[in-house]
C-alpha cells in the first residue's frame, strides 16, 4: 500500500447522506453506473441538509473528487444537471434574503457598511469563554473550508479583466504562501489540526457540519465556478477579509488561553497581519479595478459581500444554540 | 520599449488606515529595531495602536474616527 504523501491525499470518501436525494446520489456515484435519471428526478424536491450535502458533494467533483468515485464524472451531464438545479435554488434562496444598499459607493462607503452589520461573534466566544470540546468541533466544522482555503477563488482568476485579475493574483500569491509550501494557508490549517491531535485529513468532518457549514462552502463554490457570479464572488472575497483580521486575534488568544499547539495558534496569527493587507488589496485594488473595468457589477459585488456576513452570522447563531450561549454574551 | 502602464504604486497610503508596502523592506520602528517584510505585499501601521506594530493588525478599525490615520 503507497504511504501518505504530506499535503496531498486523494482519499476523501462520500460522506453520510442525509436524505432521499443524497442516497440516490452517493448510491449512483458509487456504482459506477452511467445513468443518473433516478437522482436528476430527486434534485427538484430535495431540501435543507439533503439539498445542500449533495451540492457540497457536486462541487467537489470539481476539486479533489472522492477516492471511490470515477473521475470522470466531474464533467457527466446529468450530474451537471442536478448540480444547475440545486444551485438555482441556492442563488434564488440568497437573492431573496439581500436587499442591495442604497446611496452607497463601494470604494468610499465599504468598510463603514462592513462595521454596521452587526453579526454574533464565535471569535468573542473562543476569546474568552469556550472549552476546549467547542473549539475542537468549531475547527472541525471549519477545516471544510480552510483545508481549500482561496481555492473556491481560484477559479476566477481567467474570468477578469487584466488590472483586477493581476490584483487578485497579488492577493492569492500570499494565501499559497508566496510559492513556500511551508506557508500555503490551507496546508498551516492542516498542520494546526494534526498538531492538536484532530483528523486533518481532506473532508473528513463533512458528517459534523450543519446546513449553515454547507450553504457556506456550496455559496463559495457557485460563486466561484460561474463566471456569471464574478461580481458577487469578488464582493464576497472582500466582505471575508474585511471581517477577519481583529477575529483571527481573539481566535488565537482563545486558542493560547486553551493551551492549543502553537500550530493551530500560528494559523490563526498568520491571519491578523495576511488579513489585514488582504481586506486593503481586495477592496481598494481588487474590487476598485473589478468595477471600473465593469461597473454594472456593483450591485452582485454588494450581493456577495452580504451573502458572506449574512452566512457566517447563520452559522454563529447555529454553534451558540448548539452549546447553548445566549447570543447576548459575544454580540 | 515601454509603454504607458496601469498604475501599480510601490507605496499606498490607505485612507483611515496602513501604508501598503509592495516587495521586500526592512522597517526601522522608533526603538531602532528592524522587521523585514515577508509577504508580496505588507500593511504597516499608521494608527500607532497595533498589537503587531509595526505591521498592521485592523486595529484602526475601531478606533474612533479622529485617531484614525489620514
Amino acid at each position: 500500500m503507497a504511504s501518505a504523501v504530506v499535503g496531498y491525499s486523494r482519499d476523501m470518501h462520500l460522506p453520510t447522506a442525509r436524505g432521499p436525494l443524497t442516497e440516490e446520489l452517493f448510491a449512483a456515484l458509487r456504482s459506477g453506473s452511467e445513468d443518473f435519471f433516478t437522482v436528476l428526478a430527486a434534485a427538484p424536491t430535495a431540501t435543507g441538509d439533503d439539498a445542500a450535502l449533495a451540492l457540497w458533494a457536486l462541487h467537489e467533483l470539481q476539486y479533489r473528487g472522492f477516492a471511490e468515485v470515477d473521475d470522470a464524472l466531474e464533467w457527466e451531464p446529468q450530474l451537471l444537471r442536478v448540480r444547475s438545479v440545486l444551485e438555482r435554488d441556492l442563488e434564488a434562496r440568497l437573492r431573496s434574503r439581500f436587499t442591495p444598499p442604497q446611496g452607497l459607493s463601494f470604494a468610499e462607503d465599504f468598510f463603514g457598511w462592513v462595521d454596521e452589520q452587526d453579526g454574533v461573534s464565535l471569535a468573542r466566544h473562543v476569546h474568552r469563554d469556550a472549552d476546549r470540546e467547542q473549539v475542537e468541533e468549531l475547527l472541525r466544522v471549519r477545516s471544510v473550508y480552510h483545508l481549500k482555503e482561496a481555492d473556491p477563488v481560484a477559479w476566477l482568476v481567467p474570468r477578469l479583466g487584466v488590472r483586477a485579475k493581476a490584483a487578485l493574483v497579488e492577493l492569492q500569491y500570499d494565501e499559497y504562501g508566496g510559492g513556500d509550501p511551508n506557508r500555503l494557508h490551507h496546508h498551516l490549517f492542516e498542520l494546526g489540526l494534526a498538531a492538536s491531535g484532530l483528523d486533518a485529513s481532506y473532508g473528513a468532518h463533512v458528517d459534523l457540519t450543519p446546513l449553515e457549514v454547507l450553504e457556506q462552502n456550496n455559496a463559495l463554490s457557485m460563486l466561484g465556478l460561474h463566471r456569471r457570479l464574478r461580481g458577487a464572488a469578488l464582493g464576497h472575497l472582500a466582505a471575508f477579509e474585511a471581517t477577519s483580521s481583529l477575529p483571527s486575534r481573539r481566535m488565537a488568544q482563545g486558542l493560547e488561553r486553551l493551551g492549543f499547539a502553537p500550530e493551530m495558534v500560528a494559523y490563526y496569527a498568520e491571519h491578523v497581519e495576511a488579513d489585514a493587507v488582504h481586506e486593503q488589496l481586495a477592496v481598494r485594488t481588487i474590487v476598485g479595478a473589478l468595477l471600473e473595468e465593469e461597473p454594472e457589477l456593483e450591485e452582485d459585488v454588494w450581493f456577495g459581500a452580504f451573502t458572506c456576513l449574512d452566512l457566517e452570522d447563520r452559522f454563529a447563531r447555529t454553534m451558540l444554540a448548539r452549546w447553548g450561549v445566549g447570543e447576548e454574551q459575544v454580540a | 520599449m515601454s509603454t504607458p502602464g496601469f498604475d501599480h504604486p510601490d507605496i499606498v497610503l490607505c485612507p483611515g488606515g496602513p501604508m501598503l508596502l509592495r516587495g521586500k523592506h526592512v522597517v526601522e520602528d522608533a526603538e531602532g529595531g528592524r522587521h523585514e517584510t515577508t509577504r508580496p505585499v505588507t500593511a504597516v501601521c499608521r494608527c500607532d495602536r497595533s498589537q503587531s506594530f509595526p505591521w498592521c493588525d485592523g486595529t484602526h478599525k475601531v478606533l474612533p474616527e479622529k485617531l484614525r490615520p489620514a
